[in-house]
């Protein structure tokens, strides 16, 4: 294929602006896939995605289009995870591409990821494709949206397509604006190899799968490919292009190419996304820009819900780890749930992601704690720790002060909101930055926030007191100095290690309170009186009590059948087993649930 | 060989109960008597190859008295050659529509016990639980059995009626003491699936667990002052007059269940009919339900008793004494007032029948 006819680009949108269909138009348009082998969403492999709508992992896929001109071209279409979490994964992804198709729905306009991934398209120099999609809503306005395009981002929509990927409307008009507007790229197939991972997927029989854009040189089965970021060595085993349901294995990659490479790599850590792969024959003296190692954020504690199941839990975490080098864990135990793993996420939604995959793949039932971020905990004799884990806080006596993660944050809404937003960034301690007005019906607030007010239910709040009309995006910003203490939970005078958490102290009397009636309302009556008793470093802040149970009692024996109230013995014990003994107090495991679940409501 | 007991279980009511989950139905007239013979047959059957004779017969149900005095008569004369000379004989009676002849006829064929399920002695709480008779139905039919010349007369009593209080359950155990009848077994409600209470329990208003457990302790308290004693979680007797036929439940010993959905414990091993009317009519065999009268099974049994869990029965029957470990698992409960325990064993107190759930499933 000769250079000038390939096109390598991405899809990015703000999440349900319909990046995946239009991906599946695409894919029947230039009749890749039979129609009939189409399955909604068809780059969205997992189940997860599917039900969720969105793309957690990078998937890429060569579609052939023989175009209006009569050339036919090789289009690469890299797909992007459409969530805050995976960030550096999409920029990666931007990074293989020339061009982005910008997606933006005719109804809702320009969004924050909208803003957020075409900042993220800018920076990595992409010709952006606008496109404006539902325009079969009745609700669409693809006028007034193309100049809100025209006037936030300074793109013009002129000649913008005017889509419906649900129907199948103009979709042809996308590719040849890809085919137009999207530069090809350069022919380097002359020096060193470079190509960037831009994706990796273990796969039991090939070992990792490596996702590359060859950047620079060939690749070809027989080369000794090298990392460069971790120096490991591998030997090419094949090399080829990724089809939507099959690999087509090619005699060699050359730049300016989108394939894949096996080469019996054991996990995805080895061939971690953002770094360069070499060969050992004729190493290229630099890497290509932008690697790190994307480390994880939130920390919980995930304990499988039967102690039995703990060997499984570890198989199906190091199976997950194969696939997710952004997933870390390590064996820990508590007095309340046994053993478990401390597991590090880049976020909540990744944390959610996992946990459903663990109990739905792995058909393992979960007990998870609290999650934390990394607190940097400053000790009165100079030293600073790093805690992600409430049990290991330190004596109060021998903290200096603590600093926490701040993420810089920015909300787009229309402006009518921006009083119920600032309350709600005011509530979770957000320091106002500045407002810029976007469009006539569109601001930008831009907040610090401590990252541990927004990992549990920030989104979810936020959306529902701007009735769905707000949307948000966040990066890391810096640590800095806060009023963070522990909580404890006592049952019948006993801290239940689980429940123990990190929390500011302006917050915790209000949350102590809410989590004391939680408890009692979920912990049955028991023989005997329970106190439950949230308390600071030994003082106690909010106390609730559980009465004695009074009545469990068969009164009737029925008539001669003693098998039946044996069974009832039976199955009360067995029940007993189902619960979490902390001493004489026996917790369902709903009471956990309700208590890690707390800002749901 | 030990005396054992004899149940007869009657699927028959007029109506059904909205909490009742005992097997029964309405049944024509012709069923009834079909019923008789097949039961009649049956019970000679039974019996014939058994090497021991029965202290006590128990009539119930459903609701015996539907079947009528003659068809009750037949019962008991098959029944008799296989009974002791003082077996007490019971048949559980609905007041409703019963005449002076009905009780005659029983107390001549030998019948010396009538149990009438009361309830309650308030018509409103009696609807709610779907009652055919009123209060004064009741009366006069107790009256009656003592005319003909009953002596040992038990009635039901229910706790955790909806609208239920303290007041109420006082006027009808007044009532019951104003009765002179020597026993009463007072029931907690349960709500039992596939019962009209169980599915439609939002339209009433139960007392909370609470509530009933004070309605407990107070019907305990007003029948002891009345010389009416507790000797069973839900029972109570002037002295003498304790259920003969259903301490035997209680003793873990041995007892034939004869009918659709009646249990027996014969020989070590328990064994049931099918809760199916046509099943017990077609002659099919009852249902192996394991063996019985493990130590569990005995002490979970015993329990139940005010004497509770005997020492020297223990070994006699065993061989061992009480294991050491489930004194020591009910320490906890004896230091909290749940539990007795004694030279004698181990016996639950008021406040541990009510917890006796829960502390069985600790002990044993």
């Amino acid at each position: 294929m000769k250079k000038q006819n390939i096109r390598n680009f991405s899809i990015i949108a703000h999440i349900d602006h319909g990046k995946s269909t239009l991906a599946d138009r695409l894919l029947e348009l230039t009749e890749t896939v039979a129609k009939r082998d189409m399955t909604e969403q068809l780059l969205d492999n997992m189940d997860l995605e599917r039900e969720r709508g969105i793309t957690i992992k990078a998937h890429a896929v060569k579609l052939d289009y023989k175009a209006q001109d009569g050339e036919t071209y090789e289009l690469n279409l890299i797909d992007t995870p459409g969530h805050v979490d995976f960030n550096y994964e999409v920029s990666r992804s931007l990074a293989a591409c020339e061009g982005a198709v910008l997606i933006i729905d005719a109804s809702q306009g320009v969004e924050a990821q909208t803003l957020a991934n075409t900042y993220l398209a800018l920076d990595h120099d992409l010709e952006l494709v606008p496109v404006i999609n539902k325009i079969d809503l009745p609700a669409a306005d693809p006028d007034r949206v193309a100049n809100e395009v025209e006037e936030v981002i300074g793109l013009p929509c002129d000649e913008a397509p005017r889509v419906s990927a649900k129907t199948g409307q103009n979709i042809e008009q996308v590719l040849e604006s890809i085919v137009s507007l999207v530069p090809p790229p350069e022919n380097n197939d002359d020096k060193p190899l470079r190509a960037l991972v831009f994706d990796s997927v273990y796969d039991s029989y090939k070992g990792v799968i490596v996702y590359v854009r060859i950047m620079d040189g060939k690749i070809k089965p027989g080369d000794t490919m090298r990392m460069m970021a971790t120096g490991a060595e591998f030997n090419v085993v094949e090399v080829g292009y990724m089809r939507p349901n099959a690999m087509e294995p090619q005699k060699e990659l050359t730049s300016g190419e989108v394939g894949y490479i096996t080469a019996s790599i054991k996990t995805v850590s080895d061939a971690r996304v953002g770094d360069t792969v070499t060969t050992a024959e004729n190493p290229a003296s630099e890497a290509l820009a932008g690697y790190r190692k994307v480390n994880p954020m939130v920390f919980c504690g995930v304990y499988p819900a039967d102690g039995a199941d703990y060997e499984n839990l570890r198989e199906a975490l190091e199976k997950l780890q194969l696939n997710d080098a952004a997933l870390s864990f390590e064996p820990e135990t508590s007095g309340a749930l046994g053993f478990g793993f401390r597991c590090g996420f880049l976020g909540l939604l990744h944390l959610e992601i996992i946990q459903e995959r663990l109990e739905r793949e792995y058909n393992l039932d979960l007990v998870t704690t609290i999650p934390s971020v990394i607190y940097k905990v400053h000790l009165t004799n100079g030293e600073v720790i790093e805690i992600d884990n409430p049990s290991h806080y330190p004596d109060p006596a021998v903290i200096d002060y603590c600093e926490e993660p701040t993420v810089e944050a920015h909300i787009y809404a229309p402006p009518e909101y921006i009083g119920a937003i600032m309350n709600l960034c005011q509530d979770r301690r957000g320091v106002y930055m500045n407002t810029t007005h976007l469009a006539s019906d569109r601001v930008d607030l831009h907040y610090i926030l401590p990252l541990n007010e927004i990992i549990y239910d920030f989104f979810d709040v936020l959306k529902s007191r701007t009735r769905g009309y707000a949307s948000f995006d966040y990066e890391m910003s810096d640590y800095q100095r806060s009023s963070i203490i522990k909580l404890d939970v006592l049952l019948n005078g006993d801290i239940i290690d689980a429940l123990s958490f990190m929390i500011h102290s302006e917050k915790a009397y209000a949350k102590a309170r809410r989590i004391a009636e939680k408890l009692k309302d979920n912990i049955p009556r028991q023989m005997f009186e329970i106190p439950i008793q949230m308390a600071i470093g030994g003082k106690v802040i909010a106390r609730e009590t559980v009465k004695a149970m009074r009545k469990d009692v068969l009164a009737k024996c029925y008539g001669g059948d003693i098998t039946r109230k044996k069974k009832l013995l039976e199955k009360q014990k067995e029940g007993k087993k189902r619960m979490r003994h902390f001493g004489t107090v026996e917790v369902p495991q709903e009471a956990f649930m309700a208590v890690l679940k707390l800002d749901d409501e | 060989m030990k005396n054992i007991g004899l149940y007869l279980h009657i699927p028959f009511c007029k109506s059904k109960c909205p909490y009742c989950d005992f097997y029964s139905f309405s049944g024509k007239d012709t069923q009834k008597d079909e019923y008789t013979q097949v039961l009649k047959d049956r019970i000679v059957s039974s019996v014939s190859t058994l090497q021991c004779k029965g202290d006590t017969l128990y009539i119930g149900g459903g609701t015996p008295s539907v079947l009528g005095a003659k068809n009750l008569a037949t019962l008991v004369n098959t029944c008799s050659p296989f009974l002791t000379g003082s077996a007490e004989i019971t048949v559980e009676c609905n007041p409703y529509g019963l005449d002076e002849d009905f009780f005659k006829i029983l107390h001549d064929c030998g019948v010396n016990r009538l149990s009438f399920g009361l309830q309650s002695a308030i018509d409103n709480e009696r609807r709610i639980l779907g009652r055919l008779s009123n209060r004064n139905q009741v009366e006069n039919a107790v009256k009656t059995t003592q005319k003909v010349g009953f002596k040992n007369v038990t009635l039901d009593v229910m706790l955790g009626i909806p609208e239920q209080t303290e007041k109420s359950l006082q006027e009808t155990l007044d009532f019951c003491v104003s009765l002179g009848v020597p026993h009463i077994s007072v029931y907690m409600l349960k709500l039992e699936e596939n019962t009209h209470f169980y599915k439609n329990q939002s339209k009433y208003n139960f007392p909370d667990d609470d509530l009933t457990a004070n309605l407990y302790l107070q019907m305990c308290e007003t029948l002891e002052n009345q010389g009416i004693m507790q000797y069973e979680i839900s029972n109570f007797a002037k002295q003498g007059f304790e259920s003969r036929h259903n301490l035997k439940y209680w003793h873990c010993e041995e007892y034939l269940g004869l009918g659709p959905s009646a249990h027996s414990f014969l020989d070590g091993k328990r064994f049931y009919y099918d809760r199916d009317f046509e099943s017990f009519m077609n002659g099919n065999s009852p249902i192996g339900d394991g063996l019985g009268g493990d130590f569990t099974e005995y002490a979970m049994l015993n329990l139940r008793l005010v004497e509770g869990l005997n020492e020297n029965k223990v070994l006699e029957r065993f061989g061992h004494k009480i294991p050491k470990e489930i004194y020591e698992k009910s320490q906890v409960f004896i230091d909290n007032g749940y539990m007795l325990k004694n030279e004698n064993g181990l016996a639950m107190t008021r406040k541990g029948f009510l917890m006796s759930n829960a502390i069985l499933a600790e002990i044993l």
